[in-house]
């Protein structure tokens, strides 16, 4: 799936960049840590836009495409901030047989929002999921953190609605 | 400060007494189920249940702990009760106010609350009456080998390791053992590489092992991407020493002093015990230089993925390690000549490691009595989708399929008919019914055209369309292709792009040809295991369910009722009752019918949306 | 230590070849050629076109000619059924994302997909179709067009790219959206690519081309009011008849000279010209630096790519560039001051057009600081390969063409010229000229042949009056990279750099006859192309700049002395950084 590169503009805190500077200073010595750096990097930012990818290709002297190369190979690296709640559904094997699409599906229904999207208010972010090894609670989705297992559509509205209350 | 090994004895000795329940003081011993699954469902709130009962009644000889995954995820959370000259007591579903019972009865006046323990849950013990764990029809048949830690021991404790014989194989290893007798032991062991390609583990060793280099690699495969496989995180969340202690054997063994284990960042459990297994062991001296004084040393890193399944394809991995985008390299050369950063690399995976400080212990021929004549020892599957004891199963090789379905795994829930299962992910196979018989190893699994996998096993009911599960596969390896060969690039989505037409109700019969056609060009043209293995979901069940595909291209049907776009609904007339609640909660005014006649629906107008089915009260539509 | 050779059969045929060679290495030896689309030796060893795919006896399934090794008693059938029935499958899964419009496309039937569709008897190309990604043009640059419609992925692009250390193209995304692009899928404009073309010329098909301003001249060379002047640079003559299926490193100068008059230019040049006035004000300024104390070592400036690649990457060392303009843009700024003003003719009708190796021309020509005149000094820089289109559209039978010769004055030129297109030949042009006008002496022998060769870095060191002058030269930014990082960090002490940007010079430029990855595997294009300009220069009465005397006369007539004001004005431009992303 083609990544969704945020169009929002880039601000970083003074407190990010020292936090980024550090990460670097650990690890520049080491290309093959460049996967490391860009999932410290996530952490602090919360995505790697483009002014994060030029930092790190810059500190860690690779070219910026290599960075981008890599960033758009793994699931994991995100392009655009994730909403306040990020809805992961799991779409495992073992979900899926028990009607994880559903799920998925009734939660786009309720948001506007298909996998790797994220709602207009910044609420809500969807994606889509493989196998987070809570098979024994199938179907499941987290929110956040949390995770709820044996879930039937019919749940999905109550529960984001608690979100929405917070 | 190393660790001398007669310190290591010492150490375990003290341990196993902090461990028992009569010695050292301790009344007993608690062990909560904490690892992912357990938490998911909530054995947080049981772990602050037990100790602040515990406190209120001023207990204070009771150890609480938290253990790695016990196996049986849906009676999660799971709590288990040792004490001294009793066998062990297994509570399941807790929550806080059960255990705040149990605490009571049980822990303080010694009363097991047997309506809350297994036997009862699964309805094997009688009323009142308190059934072991391994006795339970789930546990009787499992043999764990690989899994003998996990749910024993609390993973952040190497201690606990060590009291359950952990790095004597080590010890073993370097105080009596020449790196070819390790090999030789591994390969007499028939131990196989359980991340799928089933590859005899000593050989591989020695490949690497007869590559001189300046520096060799020892890499942990625990990028566990096969979606419905856990048992991976269950070994590293559980037991991660094993691991810890399985490479170093390895690095002995083929010339290695560095080890990198690469594992899903979707696991954070597995992640953290992992670093904190290394950290304990560095700091006893069971890593780093000069372990046990051998001269050998050895160290380990761990680099986490970021979401591609294709890195549990061995060369793709090394490359993601590397920094890179994981995509595959062609072989040869071989990992074992060029493998990470260029030098000759061991590579097995996680269950497969956690086999090797037992072999080594116990020797070869111990491993090698169980298990069937190619395939020895054990192998760990995860049991989910339609059965009713879902969770890891540690089985002897040799077990049929209908042993693990019908007995470990209690049956179909809901009285479903079997209809498949599933081996292998996205890169195995289904297996009929007809062949449910078959007894489980590396080769009849290839035979019966499936494949053993890392070892999902996901159960299937009449209720699943085998076209909609080809097809969900599929869109999994369409999605994680990693683009660089044309056939598994274009051509599963090509395949695809077929599956879509034929659950659409497009397809016409040479679809079906074309279909197959281009699934054994994948297979036969593709750089790596993922394309290679890609089409084999289409395959295997092209083979076994060839008239299901059929229906739904020339009959437009789908018969398991899954594919929404050939299904319709219909007024069973028998069961309407005439109360007009389905047409009025129609959206699109499908149905017509008057007051207390039966009613009919429009098939042309109807959009399938079922808000008609779940409005009946009284059973009378369905869909087909 | 040469390893003992391996025996194999291939298609039932003993062969015997070098341990460590590859199934495809073992198969030329006996004349089999096994089709490739994305293998490049050395740099695309990739096994990702699964083209290439052959049975050997005993292995699991097919297997990758191109990486796999040889093994002693190996069976390899390179044309069964299965063999032919896998490329043919994998070309029509190729087909089924490829966009089809051959029938104008530039690279008709010299494409390489092409070739292979028919080879393998491809006759449903869309026998696979189903859905696919369109993706936008992207010609945003000035000298190539991307179109990812017709890329196949093959990656030799993106090898290409990284082998210059430049990597501002890869692979992005994954599974089928994988797609070549610059990050962020920026414009290619926008990103620090220096125009090399080096991706062009290993382009399969015609997803990246260089862009086409053919249309522009024609239009000049109809236009009544336009004086249309063409000068061609000193590799074109070797590298032209290529496009006419000639054997690689034919000289072709007299039938191109011949070809252009054909095609209606007004004026024939030979930028051979320009390339010694550059050798004249270049040996001056080095001379001027080490008498007065400049900006050492002084590196040349005549390979825009180079230039280009010196302001994104290395900004801080812009003062080591020779301020002295390119053979091509000299040559347009005399034509359209001192020429024009002999002619007669307003500079403003006057349209010149440069033949380059090179697609970084056509940036070059584009810059600031280039228009003597006040007007461009060049108007349009056509490559090679544009060239050959042209010529071939005129319906100019280009093989069958008599030798013609060059337009006077500035059609002369001097052996040192014409080695311009090879690596060190800038070094070595300049040596003749500096070492003569130092010394005041005339050389022994002309030739200084350490600075010669396809060497990635050549150097060495000259005993001139009294001084040793350390000289290095480089192809291939990715050598260039390797000087510049020690020039940054102090540990270089030579006195004069060449750098080309393409690796073997403008022999192997961007602009140049595309050969197919078949024939750059097993051919070194490099010194196959420079060995005829050699011998050109051999052959040459004069072989120093500074004894032509076209050069005498321009000086004289125009110029004052090298390094004048005027020729400051006329001859000489200025550099600035640029950033790698906008």
């Amino acid at each position: 799936m083609l990544k969704k590169v945020s169009k929002l503009p880039f601000q970083g805190t003074e407190c990010q960049a020292q936090a980024f500077a550090d990460v670097i200073a650990q690890y520049k010595s080491d290309p093959s840590q460049l996967m490391t750096v860009m999932q410290k990097a996530q952490q602090i930012y919360g995505y790697l836009p483009f002014e994060v990818q030029a930092m790190i290709a810059d500190g860690m002297d690779v070219p910026l495409e290599k960075v981008y190369g890599v960033s758009t190979f793994y699931a994991q690296f995100a392009l655009s901030p994730a909403g306040k709640h990020s809805i992961s559904v799991c779409l495992g094997t073992a979900c899926y047989v028990k009607g994880a699409q559903a799920i998925l599906d009734r939660i786009t229904e309720l948001l506007g929002i298909g996998p790797g999207e994220c709602t207009e208010d910044g609420l809500f972010s969807l994606d889509a999921c493989r196998c987070i090894g809570a098979c024994g609670l199938a179907p499941v989705m987290m929110i956040g953190e949390k995770v709820y297992g044996n879930l039937v559509p019919e749940q999905v509205e109550g529960i984001l609605a608690a979100y929405r209350d917070q | 400060m190393a660790l001398t090994t007669v310190q290591l004895d010492d150490l375990r000795t003290h341990a196993l007494a902090q461990m028992t329940p009569g010695r050292s003081g301790l009344a007993m011993r608690i062990v909560v189920g904490y690892a992912t699954c357990g938490i998911a469902a909530g054995a947080k709130a049981v772990i602050e249940s037990l100790r602040k009962e515990l406190a209120v009644l001023g207990i204070d000889d009771v150890a609480v702990e938290e253990t790695g995954c016990i196996g049986m995820c849906q009676y999660e959370p799971l709590v288990e009760v040792f004490a001294p000259d009793q066998p062990k007591i297994t509570y399941v579903q807790m929550n806080a106010e059960k255990t705040a019972r149990m605490v009571h009865s049980h822990v303080a006046n010694g009363k097991v609350v047997a309506e809350y323990t297994i036997g009862a849950a699964t309805g094997e013990a009688a009323q009142g009456e308190v059934l072991p764990l391994d006795s339970t029809a789930f546990y009787k048949k499992q043999q764990r080998v690989a899994l003998r830690n996990c749910g024993v021991i609390d993973p952040e404790r190497i201690e606990q390791y060590i009291a359950r014989d952990g790095y004597q194989a080590l010890k073993k290893a370097l105080t009596e053992l020449q790196p070819a007798d390790v090999i030789q032991i591994l390969k007499d062991s028939g131990l196989r590489g359980r991340g799928g390609g089933g590859f005899p583990t000593g050989l591989k060793w020695s490949f690497t092992a007869a590559n001189a280099a300046d520096q060799k690699y020892v890499v942990c495969n625990a990028d566990e991407g096969d979606p419905g496989a856990f048992m991976d995180r269950s070994v590293l969340e559980g037991d991660p020493h094993a691991v810890v202690e399985a490479m170093t054997i390895c690095g002995y063994a083929t010339g290695a002093s560095e080890g990198y284990v690469y594992v899903r960042a979707e696991y954070p459990i597995a992640v953290k015990h992992l670093e904190t297994a290394i950290e304990q062991a560095t700091a006893l001296g069971l890593l780093g230089d000069d372990i046990f004084g051998s001269g050998f040393g050895f160290r380990l890193h761990i680099r986490l993925g970021a979401g591609a399944f294709v890195c549990g394809e061995e060369t793709a991995l090394m490359t993601s390690i590397e920094g890179k985008r994981g995509e595959p390299r062609p072989r040869p050369p071989y990992p074992a000549v060029k493998g990470l950063f260029g030098k000759p690399t061991t590579e097995n995976n996680v269950e497969t490691f956690a086999n090797i400080p037992q072999i080594i212990l116990h020797g070869a021929r111990n491993f090698a009595a169980t298990g069937t004549e190619k395939s020895k020892g054990t192998k760990v599957f995860a049991l989910g989708g339609k059965i009713t004891n879902t969770g890891l199963v540690e089985i002897p090789m040799g077990t049929t399929l209908r042993e693990i379905i019908e007995d470990i795994g209690g049956g179909i829930p809901g009285g479903k008919k079997f209809k498949a299962a599933q081996t292998g992910g996205p890169s195995g196979g289904c297996i009929p019914e007809s062949m449910i018989d078959t007894p489980i190893d590396y080769d009849n699994l290839t035979a019966i055209g499936s494949m053993m996998g890392s070892g999902g096993l996901i159960v299937m009911d009449e209720d699943n369309c085998m076209v909609d599960i080809a097809r969900f596969f599929l869109d999994f390896t369409v999605d994680e292709s990693c683009g660089k060969c044309s056939p598994c690039r274009i051509g599963t989505k090509r395949m695809m792009e077929i599956l879509d037409k034929i659950t659409a109700g497009k397809a016409v019969m040479e679809d079906l040809d074309k279909l197959e056609e281009l699934a054994y060009h994948i297979k036969e043209n593709s750089l790596c295991g993922l394309g290679q293995s890609a089409p084999n979901p289409v395959l295997a069940t092209l083979r076994a369910f060839r008239d299901e595909y059929v229906a739904h291209v020339r009959d437009k049907r789908c018969p398991a009722g899954v594919c929404k776009a050939l299904l319709n609904y219909y007024v069973i007339a028998d069961k309407c009752r005439g109360c007009t609640a389905c047409a009025r909660a129609c959206p699109v005014g499908a149905i017509r019918g008057k007051v207390k006649e039966v009613h009919d629906i429009d098939t042309d107008k109807c959009i399938k949306c079922g808000a008609c089915m779940a409005t009946c009260r009284f059973g009378a539509i369905e869909k087909r | 230590m040469a390893e003992k050779n391996i025996h194999l059969k291939i298609n039932g045929m003993e062969v015997e070849a070098p341990a460590g060679s590859t199934i495809l290495e073992a198969a030329r030896i006996i004349g089999i050629e096994i089709p490739t689309l994305c293998y490049l030796k050395e740099i695309n060893e990739i096994g990702a076109c699964r083209i290439c795919m052959v049975e050997v006896k005993g292995a699991r399934g097919l297997v990758t000619a191109c990486v796999f090794p040889v093994a002693e008693g190996m069976e390899v059938f390179t044309n069964t059924e299965k063999v032919r029935k896998s490329r043919k499958g994998t070309l029509e899964l190729i087909l089924s994302t490829h966009d089809k419009n051959c029938l104008s496309c530039v690279r008709s039937g010299n494409c390489e997909l092409q070739k292979l569709c028919k080879e393998f008897g491809v006759d449903d190309p869309d026998y696979y179709a189903g859905e696919n990604i369109r993706y936008a043009f992207d010609d945003s640059a000035a000298h190539m067009v991307r179109d990812n419609n017709k890329c196949i992925l093959c990656r030799r692009c993106v090898a290409a790219c990284d082998s210059q250390c430049i990597s501002v193209i890869g692979a992005n995304a994954r599974g089928f959206d994988t797609h070549i692009s610059s990050p962020f899928d920026k414009d290619l404009a926008d990103v620090s690519c220096i125009s090399c073309g080096q991706c062009i010329v290993n382009c399969p098909t015609g997803a990246i081309v260089e862009k086409d301003e053919s249309a522009a001249v024609f239009a000049a060379i109809n236009d009544p009011k336009k004086f249309v002047v063409v000068h061609t640079a000193p590799s074109i003559r070797v590298t032209l008849g290529e496009a006419f299926g000639m054997k690689i490193g034919t000289n072709v100068q007299g039938k191109m000279v011949a070809a252009l008059r054909r095609l209606g230019f007004d004026k024939v040049f030979d930028t051979d010209f320009g390339a010694d006035l550059t050798i004249m004000e270049e040996a001056h300024e080095f001379l001027e630096r080490v008498k007065n104390g400049g900006t050492l070592p002084m590196i040349t400036s005549c390979s825009p790519g180079w230039v280009k690649y010196c302001e994104h990457y290395y900004p801080d060392l812009i003062a080591h560039l020779s301020s002295c303009k390119s053979p091509q843009q000299m040559q347009g700024a005399v034509i359209k001051t001192w020429y024009a003003k002999k002619l007669g003719i307003d500079p403003k009708h006057i349209f010149v057009v440069g033949i380059m190796p090179c697609t970084a021309k056509k940036f070059e020509n584009k810059r600031d600081d280039q228009s003597a005149s006040g007007l461009p000094d060049v108007d349009i820089s056509l490559t090679t390969r544009e060239l050959a289109r042209m010529i071939e559209s005129a319906g100019i039978y280009f093989r069958d063409l008599p030798d013609e010769a060059y337009d006077n004055p500035l059609g002369d030129a001097t052996g040192a010229a014409v080695i311009f297109g090879a690596t060190g030949g800038v070094m070595e042009a300049a040596l003749r000229t500096a070492v003569e006008t130092l010394t005041g002496e005339q050389l022994a022998s002309p030739d200084f042949t350490e600075v010669r060769g396809t060497a990635g870095i050549k150097e060495a060191t000259y005993h001139v009056a009294g001084m040793d002058v350390k000289v290095a030269v480089a192809s291939g930014t990715k050598n260039a990279r390797v000087l510049m990082d020690k020039i940054r960090a102090g540990e270089a002490d030579y006195h004069f750099i060449e750098i080309m940007g393409c690796p073997g010079g403008c022999v192997n430029g961007g602009g140049q006859p595309i050969q197919h990855a078949v024939v750059r595997n097993f051919h070194d294009l490099r010194s196959m192309r420079a060995a005829t300009l050699y011998e050109a220069d051999k052959n040459l009465p004069l072989r120093k700049s500074h004894e032509s005397p076209a050069i005498k006369m321009i000086y004289e007539e125009f110029l004052g002395e090298p390094g004048s004001h005027l020729a400051h004005e006329v001859l000489h431009t200025s550099y600035a950084a640029r950033p790698k992303y906008r």
